[in-house]
Formats: C-alpha cells, structure tokens, sequence
C-alpha cells in the first residue's frame, strides 16, 4: 500500500474531524459528533484493502470509516450539518452518515449493532457468487453486546466472508476496558474459530497488512477474521465532554496517550514535498467541504413523511390533526 | 425541612441515595453509573459512598443487565438499572417484556421481582435517534409492567423511591431534557402516591393531559390560555400504566374538551388509550373529539429539525382552539 496514500487518509480523516469540532462549537453542527481523533490509522488501512464494492458497517464514531472508504468529505461536512446537500439529504447527521454506492451501510447509534449487519451482507454475497467482503468495525464496548457474539458464531459456523475489526482504545465511554472485558478480546474470536490477530492500530500500514490477509482470506472463501486494533482517542467520547470535564482519563496517560500519533508514524514515511502538497491539497477540500456545508440550505420539515414506506404510501399524517 | 432549590437530577440523585440508605439490598446497575456518575450524572457520587458492590459500572450488555437484576431480584435484592438512553433498551427489551414482566405471574406470585428500570426519554437534547426516542407504550402495553413518569424534581425525588420499594418491575421514564431545571420544592412534603395523577393547576373551559417532560409545555400552555380568558385545568398522569383516571374523568365532566399531549408518536401512544377511555366514560360531557398532539408519526428526526417534531406551545394551543372551535 502507497505509503503516500495511507498518510492522505489520515491526514484528511484528521483535519475533517478538527473542522467539524469548529462547527460544533459554532453551532452549525447540532448535537455534537463522537471525534475519531486518534484512530485514523485504522480506517485507513482496514479500507485501504478493500474495493469500492465491498462493504463496511461503522459506529457512533464514524466518521473515519466513512471517508477512508471514500465518501465525498463535502458531501460528508454538510451530512453533520444537517444540510440537505448531505449523503442523507441531512437525515442522517453525525452518528447514521451512509453511502450505499460505496458500500458504507452507515454508522450506528447502537454500540455492537453493525456486526450482525455487516455479516448479513456479506453472506448475501457469498450466495451471489460474488468475491466482496464485508467489514464490521466496532469498539471494545462492543464485545460485551450479544449480538455481536451471535454474529460472530453466525460467521463462523456460515463460512462468511466478514472482517470483525475491533477498535480497542481502552474505553467504553468512560469504562475501562479491563473494568468490562472478562478474558481477552482475542479469545473471543478463538473461540468461534477465527483466525485472531491483534495489531499495533496507531500505524496504517501494520493495520494495512493484518487487513489484506484478513480480506484475502475472506475472498477466497476461507471465511472470517478477527482483528484487535489497540489504540488510543485523543479527544473526547463525545464533544459534550469539551464542556463536562470527566476526568476519567489522567493528564498522563492522555500525554502517553497521544504520544504515538499516526500522523506522525505515516507523515514520517514522507518526502516533505509531498506531505505539505497532500496537506495543502487537503486544507483546500475541506475549506471548501466547511463552506459548501454552512451555504447548503437546510431541510424543510414538510417533506418529513416523504420515504416513511418504500411503496410510496403515506401513513397517518401525524399529530397536526 | 424548608423549601430548596435543586434540579430533577439531583431530586433523583437525592431519591436514590435515601433508597439506598433506607434499604441495604437496593443495588444500581448501569453503563458508566460508577466512576462517572451517569452520562446525565443521576447517579454522581453514590459509588463513592456506597462502594463498587451496590454501584456497579456494567459492560455494555442491556439484556445481560436486566438478565442479571432479574436474577438478583429472586435472590432478594432490589436493582435499580440505568438505561443510558432510551434507544439502549430495545436490546434488552426480551429480558423485560418476555421474563421481568411474566415470571410473577408466571409463578403465581411466588417470585416477586422488586427491580427498577430507569430509562432518560424523549429529545429536546440535540441528540438523534437512538438516543431521542419515547418508548414508553411499548412497555405501558405489556401486562405485568409498571410505568411511571415524573415531570418535576419534587416528584422525581419522591417517585424513584417509591418504584423501588415496590415489589414490582417498574419501568421509570425520566425526561432527559428537564434534567437540569430547577424548582423549589419541599423534599418533606410527599406528593400523591406513584399511581396516581395530579391536577397540577385547576381550569374550568378545557383539560390538558401530559406526562414526562410534556407537562412543563402544558403547564406553560395553560398560561398563555389564560391570556387569552381560557382556564385550562393540567392534569400530570405520573402513572402511565396503570393510569389513575378519576382525576382525568373528574375533570373532563368538568370542562367538557381533552388535549392529551406527549412526545411519542401518535399512533397508538398513550394519548389512543387515554382518548378512547374518556371516550368510553365520559361520553355525554364530551363538548368535541379528545384532541391529541404528539410527535409525528415517523422515526426521531436529526437534531437540526427536531424542535418541528417536538410538540410546544403553539401546538397545543392549536388543539385547544380546534376544541372551542367544534
């Protein structure tokens, strides 16, 4: 994988979350958003082995898968905006953006919920002949939920062509993860019969590798895999915590924390030139993205019944009656 | 004790902190509830007091929750489960309406299972679906469940302790939006008990019902009424399952027209059954048809056009016009 292209990755998933922090604050953006600051490594190297046609399902913090597996970052920033221009015509915002032509089945406001999803999927492509893989990215929070553990027996036992990737960045929420783990992450592949790495997920082009075995190995219908991706987030849980301070992470592990950056770990495989011209380039998508979000017009609450059913029918026409 | 000042969270924080005080076999269970006191911060400081043992931070497993206080209800315990948002309680929705609310029943009284499911509802918080949502019909339509709402801190304080000195499964809707306004209020001065409504301000033209975080819009609807020579009498229901109608009725003969209002969407919520009953007994005083405003009929919408979603002022006193009107 073009080292180039995993920094671009991460460099853009980056920059796109520190200016839709700013919109947060300026309110553009309502409700907040759960930053990925951190974790962009593992984005971009679980999506840097898969093709356009082959599937993610994503998480609350969402916004990184979506934009490594290449949804339109302008298109993106007016989705968080609320703006009619978005992904989801604004219907979706931070925690449900979706482009299913690029084979994004969305983030998910239910923690673990995307796993069985993301299995479903790519059974379905089995059936069809197909080589695609699905990936289902999750949290370590995740690995406490049922469903997760049903989807992970229903791949296994099915033969699916699915990647459970775990982001383990040591918190659910506020949770620790070895206040609510018992055992091992990994031994929860193991135990379904999956083949179970975990990988160094501050560096894309480690995550690079443990995906494309993973993605290979699916393609040739050898199944699902498991991969632990250990991280750190930077920022907050959610942007709520900019105002409520927690405190459930001390200054010092915040600054180990963040003392392994991937921007630093991909930036350095780098000329100069050609980092400041991808971070130049960049700046100019997402200036743009900011100023095509803010001018995009917002959604008129009259169109709400519109898509209720997809035969067309309107049901009840609700409380204004 | 004289009259203080302090937020329904806190109200609740103080309810449960004397539930627990009270009864040593009341324990709290929840997502984030310990160390960091709740994301709503209800449960702030009672891990520190009442040790890891009876503050217990879970993974996050809603059905292994419920599934686990189930299991400590029979062995005598009393949990108080934290559902962190009301979109969370769909995966634990098997544990409470197929075991919570059937094993007493079931066992012809011999288990009782004292077990408190609190869950934050409604929007109004810039949050989205999943974490917006008011599932409380859901629930309310499930024989052997109690649902109880409170609108106000001085309820908020008094009602969690009732919920968990019951012996029953009791589902506690908490509007999530009305967490941190404050009141006055006496905390020595018990209000009505759980199960019933209150008449939270007497009228003689029109009845507005509400529940939850509704009644404030009611309460202030009643207010721009009489403004315009209007005396809406505001009935809090508290309880929306079993509903305690004397109130409702009473005061429906009274004034002849009913607004229910709530958050939920309309379509079999719980202003259908509070229509339909008025409907059925108060038949000859009715003036016009039980109006009804409520969320519409479509999922939680994204947060920049939620307040369209949300009923307020305007609409409700759309409604009473529509009733002077008929």
């Amino acid at each position: 994988m073009n080292p180039l292209e995993l920094y671009r990755v991460v460099r853009l998933i980056r920059r796109f979350e520190e200016r839709a922090i700013e919109l947060v604050r300026s309110g553009e953006i309502v409700g907040g958003i759960h930053p990925y600051i951190g974790q962009e490594a593992i984005a971009a190297g679980v999506c840097g082995a898969l093709r356009t046609d082959d599937i993610i399902t994503s998480t609350h913090r969402g916004h990184g898968h979506v934009l490594a597996k290449g949804a339109d970052p302008v298109r993106m920033m007016a989705e968080l905006a609320g703006r009619v221009t978005g992904l989801n015509k604004g219907r979706g915002g931070s925690m449900h953006a979706a482009d299913f032509g690029l084979g994004i089945f969305g983030a998910n406001g239910i923690v673990g919920a995307g796993g069985a999803i993301a299995a479903g999927a790519a059974w379905a492509r089995r059936y069809q002949g197909g080589d695609q893989v699905a990936v289902s990215f999750f949290g370590d929070g995740a690995v406490s939920q049922g469903v997760l553990l049903e989807a992970f027996n229903l791949a296994g036992l099915w033969n699916v062509p699915v990647i459970f990737v775990c982001e383990n960045n040591g918190y659910a929420t506020t949770m620790p993860v070895e206040g609510g783990v018992a055992g091992t992450i990994l031994g929860r592949g193991e135990a379904f019969g999956m083949p179970s790495v975990q990988v160094d997920g501050m560096d894309p082009a480690v995550v690079y590798e443990a995906a494309a075995e993973a993605v290979a190995r699916a393609r040739a219908g050898e199944g699902p895999s498991l991969i632990e991706c250990m991280t750190y987030r930077f920022d907050a849980h959610h942007t709520f915590e900019h105002k409520a301070r927690l405190n459930y992470r001390s200054e010092e592990e915040l600054a180990t924390g963040r003392s392994r950056d991937p921007l630093d770990i991909a930036g350095a495989r780098l000329s100069t030139e050609d980092r400041e011209a991808a971070d130049a380039a960049i700046e100019e998508l997402l200036a743009e993205a900011v100023r095509f979000a803010c001018a995009s017009p917002k959604p008129d609450p009259a169109d709400a019944m519109d898509h209720l059913y997809a035969t067309g029918l309107r049901a009840r026409t609700g409380a204004s009656a | 004790m004289a009259a203080e000042t302090l937020t329904l969270a806190k109200a609740l924080n103080n309810g449960l902190r004397k539930a627990m005080e009270d009864d040593p076999k009341v324990v709290l269970m929840g997502e984030d509830i310990g160390k960091l006191g709740g994301v709503f911060r209800i449960t702030d400081g009672l891990q520190k007091d009442f040790g890891e043992n009876r503050v217990i931070d879970t993974p996050l497993a809603e059905s292994g929750i419920v599934g686990t206080a189930i299991g400590l209800a029979i062995r005598g315990y009393r949990p108080v489960v934290e559902i962190q948002f009301d979109g969370f309680v769909y995966p634990a929705y098997d544990q409470i309406v197929s075991q919570l609310a059937k094993m007493h029943y079931r066992s012809r009284g011999k288990l009782k299972l004292p077990v408190v499911i609190r869950i934050p509802f409604g929007g109004g918080i810039g949050a989205v679906e999943h974490h917006s949502e008011s599932p409380e019909a859901y629930f309310a339509h499930t024989a052997g469940l109690k649902v109880v709402s409170c609108s106000n801190p001085a309820d908020a304080y008094w009602m969690i302790q009732e919920a968990i000195a019951s012996d029953d499964p009791i589902v506690f809707m908490e509007p999530k939006r009305r967490y941190y306004e404050k009141a006055s209020v006496d905390l020595s001065v018990k209000p009505g008990s759980l199960f019933t409504s209150a008449v939270l301000r007497e009228g003689s033209d029109a009845t507005i019902v509400a529940y939850g975080p509704m009644v404030k819009v009611a309460l202030e609807s009643a207010a721009a009424a009489e403004e315009d020579g209007r005396s809406i009498e505001v009935i809090d229901m508290r309880s929306l399952s079993p509903v305690d109608y004397a109130p409702i009725f009473a005061s429906v003969r009274k004034t002849g027209r009913l607004v229910v209002v709530h958050e939920a969407s309309k379509n079999l919520g719980i202003g259908a059954e509070v229509s339909a009953r008025v409907t059925e007994e108060c038949f000859y005083s009715l003036e016009a048809p039980v109006q009804r405003v409520t969320g519409y009929d479509i999922p939680y919408p994204a947060s920049r056009v939620e307040e369209e979603f949300l009923p307020d002022l305007d609409r409700v006193l759309d409604a009473v016009d529509k009733s002077f009107g008929w």
